[in-house]
């Protein structure tokens, strides 16, 4: 360890100094790819929830018509239920509770929205589906959820849903639920 | 290269003195006091705090305090007992004897372990600081969500959840420094000879880690940073109006959450080893098996998180996965605990204040472990989740697991540290009464937990009286318990009998071989390993 | 031998500290379970319980021979172990992690299988569907009608009915300022003033959502617990077999009112169930019927009190004072005593009807909770107490026609 410090050829331990640093900057490039991955996860998880229905997520676009076959062999009941979240000045409820579906048929449901008050109030719906394993074969052709919806003061507005049961949906699943909170967006 | 050159100057003409010499220092023993020194105190505020909740769930009826504060407290105590008091002790225990082990001169990368350990008193700082902001009329207080920060709840909160969410980010750098520190210091620092199979336990646990704190800690960061742009700047990660989603934060957050308890704990299960094969007078057994333990348990705690969470609606297959997994972790722990048995098997013990808090250790920790496999269980964990059967299950981990642990490597080093024997009646005295109250406090919240007692409540049914009371007062006796502790420490530090260099009959290993303290630079000569 | 012996100690010790307990009302265990999940999830507890503790019984007393005969008092030279080969190690090693791969994947693992599968069969045979919303700091619960199962067995269908359930504790004493009373019919902190109602024997779906943040819907008795989550729906399902009234608690952290709000279930025998639900749809009737008539201002007072002080005060404080800055004051606040109504007898945009009805951030939508008379007599109250007196009254009517 005897060391001249005014020496030009570096020491064996400047040269540890040297390889030490060099390898704590390569540490640094863990932590920069974790911090990435961090980041990564936010669409990662959305894909993974629309694709197996994770946490009931549906689609934020419309699915296409395939040439489905319908399934005259069952039914799925589909149940609707809404929620008005705080801050959103309507009153907003399917017009039907719920209706059975042969899988693979297309259907229309109607929900209506009626803004209360007395300024014009936009509100986003936001579907959940349950069982979660059913979220990804309830497929949307149309729907008020898509986009955001202004309502002018008292005005009422009959919103359609269009959709389908995709013939895939899994054979124990005879039940399932569609929720809509509709969120205030000011 | 400046460092070398200060640090050759510093042989010949010593060290800065006074307060220059503690910030300024790059010396890995005066780090690791340092950390230790800190550790110590917030594990006190910490501490403190508890006592606080336990107090004020002494009986039925808010007393003491309104709900709201209650909030604060339970939240700020996990996150100062879990970054400020256990981490730093591990930390601090690493810096200043993973060198000695090793056989370096010093830690390879000097000036940041300076900035890592001076990065967490103004993180301590930030987490208490809205407490008293609050007496003044500023924000309405700390943190008041637990220590997990689960939006949206952490979305309404006041101030003090963004003190807390800077207050993570400061913890997390310096844990990301020190982890790099001693990463590269076991690469490139180990003595001539010591090959990775030959270094010592805890330079292994460590080893390890250092490498979850890197790759997991930099996700709690970007979790909490999601969570401050939400509270502040529109964003919707974690809202489901604009399409986010409350539950992903769960999981960035137990992603992260899940490794950290086995950053707790696998320094400690290095060091415990090391202080067994010392009291039980022969060589550790199955220094593989807990090596390769070490690795599988590090590489499973990364895939299990979601086991924090049954409750939240996870689809079946998800919640089979999850639960498989995490019973799967039981399998190395097994492992190690029968090496840890066989260590003392036919050996010649004798029972110091490290040895008992080893033995005591082993015992409760694995209390810990086995209920930690029950709550594996989906269906049951519907029941156990959140209940105060989970309260007690983590602290027979983290108190009992992780910090009773830390006190034996403080019995078993601080003689070497400080040169002084510790009084070892005093010593015995504290074990004796942290082990009992540690029970009396923790068993009541098992039953408490079964009974039906959700966590994070001030005030609860008269049905839970009589556990709580119990619960409370022996809290009360673990707390007091700790001064003992302290004082022990204190006088140790200021004097006491002489140790010898080895200290322990049965000690073995580089760091036993030097003086006692050691020198302020140690291994000027590097040792070879044969 | 010795493990046979051991394994015989440990299980009664098992039973020497359960046995006694399970005289003691189950407080040592879970309470009694009423629901199949409940009691599967008994079994599978006891069971696990079980292993563990022989395990932990057989390692402690191998580790206490050791502690007691390897001693360096009584003169134990240590033997160490002679540099093992690595084979006898792996071994050796493998044996714990043999025996706990058999107790993980088998002898829990099975089991465990099947209390998941039922524990997720949340749809299948059902009877009736229940939605319940949490909310800081109430749950709401909604009936949303039978499944053809549930009409065939001949089930009365409650489809309708929908009420908000308070804790009922008074607030002097949740706040420390009387101390606790306690009477069987409505235990401290665990009682409400409207219960959630369920047919004896019926297995109903519950559907789970938030409005705010995330809560946790849980009766221990039931087994069943699911995540309460905002703007998502979650399932989760129970069957109560036995008559009774079973008491639970929110059990995720949703703010300072985590602790007091607490869940209530009347199971009813059919016919019972049956008298309840004509018994709710009747008052239903009649509260819109009250909505039509003229009120006093002293009848809304009196109502408005009750209202106030159940759903209110535990954020705007019974003195109005509120809890800024989180929860606003009352008393003199600029929505209390500005006007409510236009020209046109339209209510305007940030007045109080406003807020009351349809909420904003922290501030619940209160047109989901509660009826036209109860928001008409809140509001009247609100003016014209508190510190406050503007003088004016809000009939129900007009309530009535605000929210349509």
């Amino acid at each position: 360890m005897e060391i001249d410090a005014d020496k030009r050829e570096p020491s064996s331990t400047e040269l540890r100094s040297i390889a030490n640093k060099k390898l704590g900057y390569k540490m640094l490039w863990i932590v920069a790819g974790s911090l990435l991955f961090a980041f990564a996860l936010v669409p990662l998880y959305d894909v993974l929830c629309t694709i197996t229905g994770l946490n009931g997520k549906t689609k934020s676009t419309a699915s296409e018509l395939s040439n489905t076959k319908v399934d005259e062999t069952r039914w799925v009941t589909v149940q609707f239920t809404s929620s008005t979240m705080p801050g959103l000045g309507w009153n907003f409820y399917p017009k039907q509770s719920s209706i059975k579906v042969r899988p693979g048929k297309v259907e229309t449901v109607l929900f209506e929205a009626k803004n209360i008050t007395s300024r014009v109030v936009a509100g986003r719906a936001v579907p959940s589906v349950t069982p979660g394993a059913a979220a990804a074969h309830l497929k949307k052709l149309e729907c008020f959820c898509f986009e955001r919806q202004a309502l002018n003061p008292g005005e009422t507005k009959v919103m359609p849903l269009r959709f389908f049961v995709s013939p895939d949906i899994p054979a124990d699943v005879k039940e399932m639920t569609l929720s809509y909170a509709f969120f205030s967006i000011d | 290269m400046s460092t070398t050159t200060v640090a050759h100057h510093d042989e010949h003409t010593d060290h800065p003195t006074g307060i220059m010499r503690w910030l300024t220092t790059t010396n890995h023993k005066d780090i690791g006091t340092m950390y230790l020194t800190f550790s110590l105190i917030m594990f006190l505020v910490g501490g403190s705090m508890i006592l606080g909740i336990r107090a004020e769930l002494f009986q039925p009826g808010l007393q003491l305090m309104n709900p709201d504060f209650f909030n604060q407290l339970i939240g700020v105590h996990a996150l100062i007992m879990i970054f400020a008091a256990l981490m730093p002790a591990a930390t601090g225990f690493a810096n200043w004897m993973i060198p000695l082990q090793i056989g370096a001169p010093d830690m390879a990368l000097p000036r940041l372990n300076n900035w890592g350990f001076w990065l967490l008193p103004p993180s301590a700082i930030l987490l208490t600081l809205p407490f008293a902001l609050a007496l003044f009329g500023i924000g309405d207080g700390a943190l008041a969500t637990g220590w997990t920060f689960y939006p949206p709840l952490s979305i309404q909160g006041g101030i003090g959840v963004d003190f807390a969410i800077f207050a993570v980010h400061l913890l997390g750098i310096s844990s990301v420094l020190g982890s790099i520190n001693i990463i590269v210091t076991l690469f490139n620092m180990r003595a001539p000879g010591m090959t990775f199979m030959k270094m010592p336990m805890f330079a292994w646990g460590w080893l390890i880690t250092a490498f979850l704190l890197i790759a997991t800690i930099p996700v709690l960061a970007g979790a909490v940073t999601m969570l401050l742009t939400d509270r502040h700047f529109g964003t919707h990660f974690f809202d489901a109006a604009g399409g986010g989603d409350p539950i992903m934060f769960q999981h960035l957050f137990w992603f992260f959450g899940h490794p950290e308890v086995y950053i707790l704990l696998l320094p400690v299960w290095g060091f415990i080893p090391q202080i067994l094969q010392t009291f039980s007078r022969k060589p550790m057994y199955g220094y593989k098996a807990q090596v390769y333990s070490f690795w599988a348990i590090g590489a499973l705690s990364v895939v299990v998180w979601a086991h924090h969470f049954f409750t939240a609606g996870l689809p079946v297959p998800a919640l089979l996965y999850f639960m498989y997994s995490t019973m799967a972790i039981s399998l190395p722990l097994a492992v190690l605990f029968f090496c840890w048995i066989k260590t003392m098997w036919r050996g010649s013990m004798s029972f110091e204040t490290p040895m008992l808090f080893t033995v005591g250790w082993i015992i409760l920790f694995g209390i810990g472990g086995l209920t930690g496999l029950v709550l594996a269980d989906v269906a049951a964990d519907a029941q156990y989740h959140n209940s105060y059967f989970v309260v007690a299950h983590f602290h027979y981990t983290l108190f009992a697991g992780g910090i009773m642990g830390i006190m034996a490597g403080v019995y078993y080093w601080l003689p070497k540290m400080t040169g002084h024997m510790y009084n070892e009646k005093l010593g015995q005295l504290h074990f004796w009464l942290t082990a009992i109250s540690f029970n009396l406090t923790f068993i009541p919240q098992f039953f408490l937990g079964l009974a039906g007692m959700p966590r994070r409540i001030p005030d609860y049914a008269l049905q839970f009286a009589e556990f709580n009371m119990i619960s409370s007062i022996a809290a009360f006796v673990l707390g007091l318990s700790q001064l003992i502790f302290v004082y022990n420490i204190i006088s140790t530090v200021r004097g006491g009998k002489k140790a010898t260099d080895q200290v322990w009959e049965g000690a073995e290993g580089l760091e036993w071989t030097l003086s006692s303290p050691p020198p302020y630079h140690s291994f000027s000569e590097q040792p070879t390993v044969k | 031998m010795l493990k046979q012996a051991m394994k015989k100690i440990g299980f009664g010790l098992f039973l020497l500290l359960t046995a006694p307990l399970a005289l003691a009302e189950y407080r040592w265990n879970f309470p009694e379970p009423v629901t199949p999940m409940a009691l599967d999830t008994l079994h599978v507890h006891n069971k696990f319980m079980l292993i563990v503790a022989v395990i932990f019984v057989v390692v402690l007393a191998i580790m206490i021979y050791s502690l007691i005969k390897h001693r360096k008092s009584i003169g134990h030279q240590a033997v160490a172990d002679k540099a093992p080969s690595t084979a006898t190690e792996i071994f050796w090693t493998l044996i714990p992690f043999v025996i706990l791969l058999v107790i993980d994947f088998v002898i829990m693992g099975i089991p465990a299988y099947h209390s998941v599968v039922m524990m997720e069969d949340t749809r299948n045979e059902s009877d009736m569907v229940l939605k319940v919303t949490g909310s800081q700091w109430r749950w709401q619960y909604e009936y949303m009608g039978n499944t053809d199962k549930g009409s065939q067995d001949g089930l009365v269908d409650a489809k309708g009915i929908k009420f908000v359930s308070n804790l009922s504790t008074p607030q002097n004493q949740v706040d420390g300022t009387t101390p606790p009373v306690d009477t069987p019919d409505s235990p401290y902190l665990l009682d409400v003033d409207n219960r959630l109602v369920l047919p004896v024997g019926a297995k109903v779906r519950i559907l789970m959502t938030s409005t705010d943040v995330l809560h946790n819907w849980w009766v221990p008795q039931f087994g069943s617990s699911r995540l309460a989550v905002p703007g998502f729906i979650r399932e989760t399902w129970v069957q109560v077999d036995k008559a009774g009234t079973y008491r639970g608690q929110c059990k995720e952290l949703c703010g300072k009112g985590h602790g007091y709000m607490p869940v209530v279930v009347d199971a009813l025998p059919k016919e019972e169930y049956a008298a309840w639900v004509a018994l709710k749809k009747n008052e239903i009737n009649e509260q819109a019927a009250g909505a039509d008539k003229e009120w006093t201002k002293d009848e809304l007072m009196e109502q408005g009190k009750v209202v106030y002080e159940k759903n209110c005060a535990v954020c705007h404080m019974a003195s109005g004072a509120g809890l800024p800055p989180a929860f606003p004051a009352l008393t003199g606040s600029k929505i209390t005593t500005s006007q409510i109504f236009d020209a046109d007898g339209k209510y305007l945009p940030d007045s109080h009807m406003d807020r009351v009805l349809n909420g904003v951030r922290v501030m619940p939508a209160w047109k989901a909770l509660l009826n036209d008379t109860e928001i008409a007599a809140v509001i009247t109250y609100e003016r014209n107490a508190l510190g406050n007196s503007v003088g004016d009254v809000v009939q129900p009517a007009q309530v009535k026609a605000a929210r349509q």
